[in-house]
């Protein structure tokens, strides 16, 4: 079953066309992933996506219905949850107030009951903040709940990251560039991780430039130049496409291969 | 888990003994001074509110106008008992706090500050414009208030006179700085951070800025109205240039001497600039300069405020040791 759909979607920034007539499709239960050189309108689909832009023309279409013009605070309503390339996180709060925070949607409570604060928001409060912490446990980070997320190290920073678009309890989740800046062990990790969100039956939609990381993880890949689709199936035969070898001119592409 | 934070404790048993027995250490004008100070805390909390969303509103001393100007005309014009009044203006504020706050949540950064101002401006040059109802140029009078006019009884304190007045607007501030630091700490007042922090993300976990902005804008100036009824009602006249833009440069100054990032940084920073003031009567025709080197200093060397100077300390304590 297809969950997101991208119907010719394009976006022009003045006369530069960051993306031109791309057409996805995502199903469910999937690991979908998106690369392309630098510049080649990655991080443009997702904002397009999550409705943070207006695409120029062509149709978003998520379960049957159509977001294209959706603000992302109802994007987010829907069940699409996203990151946000090295900073997605508050940086003055602490991990747990993070997480606690991007469960607005959940917190069920109105802008009355929490400025008044009787007993029956403290108890709702204390069920996100339980539900908060297993979701730092689960993105293995709950031992730094209580420290600044500003001052946390990459690795544990990205999975907060991961943690907040978790709190909106998304059936699908945007990770813009997941592993970028990390070290291998921390790659794995993360990969680790991306791959048991799948097992909990959320689909995943990533944008990244670790071939490597992508090719081990993803189940169905898009490779897009220029705005342009050029490539897209199985890992291996996207690698192996001439286009997307001449788009990143061969070194990551044959590293792909090790 | 209990955690006493002791310098709290002790700052809440003391600020409420000097502040209920301090006009009766002075005298005359001073308590006018004391009481100016008064309002002048719930000004400058009520501005925090609004800045913690990220915009340093310049409409917020002609907020506290509106509600000055609503007073005016509840009291005088229609004989509104003054609790009434006062509860009334602040709406009155708040509400056009929420309808300047519909354009103004969708500017960001320089543009909000112009944007805001423009706003500001517009609503005080009406005043000006409009003799009827406000009265141009000569403003307006109103009565000192009389909490209720019918019944004998309650009439325990003229409040024309310095002292009871001062306890009248002790009260309403310690019930204003209460409702706000609730807010502040709570989800709401949160939700506002967060929107200052990183508003992207803010959106992408479905947070609608530009309601919450909204929202920020009209408690602000609902708290503002207050300060501007307590103010006219002592007074008891008001004029359109009261609350230009010189008043609103002083309120910034007191933001930004205190810092805006702690719930009591911009308090801090307007009791001592006050009573800064206070000490340099003798010099009263220097105090802008003054508070202006003040300013540039505070700038360079504490970029976040008064507030951030015990931190500060600690940090270079820490390390010479």
């Amino acid at each position: 079953m297809a969950l997101l759909e991208l119907y010719g979607l394009s976006k022009n920034f003045g006369k530069n066309q960051a993306v031109s007539d791309l057409d996805i499709t995502v199903e469910k239960g999937q690991i979908r992933g998106l690369i392309g050189p630098n510049g080649s309108g990655k991080t443009t689909v997702f904002n397009l996506i999550s409705g943070l832009l207006r695409p120029t023309s062509g149709k978003i279409i998520w379960q049957g219905r159509d977001i294209t013009h959706l603000p992302p605070h109802k994007v987010a309503r829907l069940g699409l949850a996203r990151t946000f390339q090295l900073t997605a996180f508050f940086q003055d709060m602490t991990a747990l107030e993070n997480v606690i925070m991007c469960s607005h949607l959940q917190s069920g409570t109105t802008i009355w009951q929490q400025v008044w604060c009787n007993k029956k928001t403290k108890h709702k409060e204390i069920i996100i903040k339980n539900h908060a912490l297993d979701l730092l446990d689960r993105m293995g980070i709950a031992d730094i709940a209580n420290e600044r997320a500003g001052d946390l190290p990459h690795g544990h920073a990205a999975a907060l990251g991961i943690a907040n678009a978790l709190a909106v309890e998304p059936q699908m989740i945007l990770l813009d560039e997941p592993v970028g800046g990390m070290n291998p062990t921390e790659t794995a990790e993360t990969m680790a991780r991306i791959k048991s969100l799948r097992d909990d039956g959320i689909t995943v939609f990533l944008v990244e430039h670790d071939m490597k990381a992508v090719m081990t993880t993803c189940d169905v890949v898009t490779c897009i130049n220029f705005g342009n689709k050029i490539a897209e199936g199985l890992p291996h035969e996207v690698c192996t496409h001439p286009e997307v070898m001449e788009a990143y001119l061969g070194g990551e592409v044959a590293e792909c291969f090790l | 888990m209990r955690n006493i934070n002791y310098s709290n404790a002790l700052a809440f048993s003391i600020i409420p003994i000097i502040a209920v027995s301090a006009p009766f250490a002075i005298t005359g004008y001073r308590v006018d001074v004391l009481t100016n100070l008064l309002i002048n805390i719930i000004l400058v909390s009520s501005f925090r509110l609004i800045t913690t969303t990220g915009g340093w509103s310049l409409a917020h001393i002609p907020m506290m106008g509106c509600g000055a100007y609503s007073s005016a005309l509840l009291t005088s014009s229609l004989g509104v008992p003054f609790w009434l009044s006062l509860i009334l203006s602040a709406a009155v504020a708040g509400l056009v706090g929420l309808i300047i706050g519909f354009p103004l949540a969708r500017t960001k950064e320089f543009s909000f500050f112009v944007a805001s101002f423009a706003a500001g401006e517009a609503i005080r040059l009406s005043w000006m414009r409009f003799k009827f109802p406000f009265g141009g140029h000569k403003g307006l009078t109103l009565p000192p208030p009389d909490l209720f006019e019918n019944v004998s009884w309650l009439k325990f304190a003229d409040f024309s006179e310095a002292v009871p007045y001062y306890f009248l607007t002790l009260i309403i501030t310690g019930l204003c700085l209460f409702i706000m630091y609730r807010i502040d700490r709570s989800r709401l007042g949160n939700t506002w951070k967060a929107i200052e922090s990183h508003e992207d993300l803010s959106k992408s976990v479905g947070i609608n800025c530009t309601k919450y902005k909204v929202l920020a804008l009209g408690c602000g100036s609902f708290f503002a109205g207050v300060a501007g009824v307590l103010l006219a009602h002592r007074l008891w006249a008001i004029e359109p240039y009261q609350f230009g833009f010189t008043t609103t440069l002083y309120l910034l100054v007191w933001v930004v001497f205190g810092g805006s990032h702690t719930f009591s940084g911009p308090i801090i920073g307007v009791v001592v600039l006050t009573f800064l003031a206070e000490l340099l009567q003798p010099l009263a025709e220097w105090v802008p300069m003054i508070f202006g080197g003040i300013i540039i200093l505070t700038l360079i060397f504490l970029p976040n405020g008064l507030e951030s100077l015990p931190s500060k300390l600690k940090f270079h304590v820490g390390k010479s040791s």
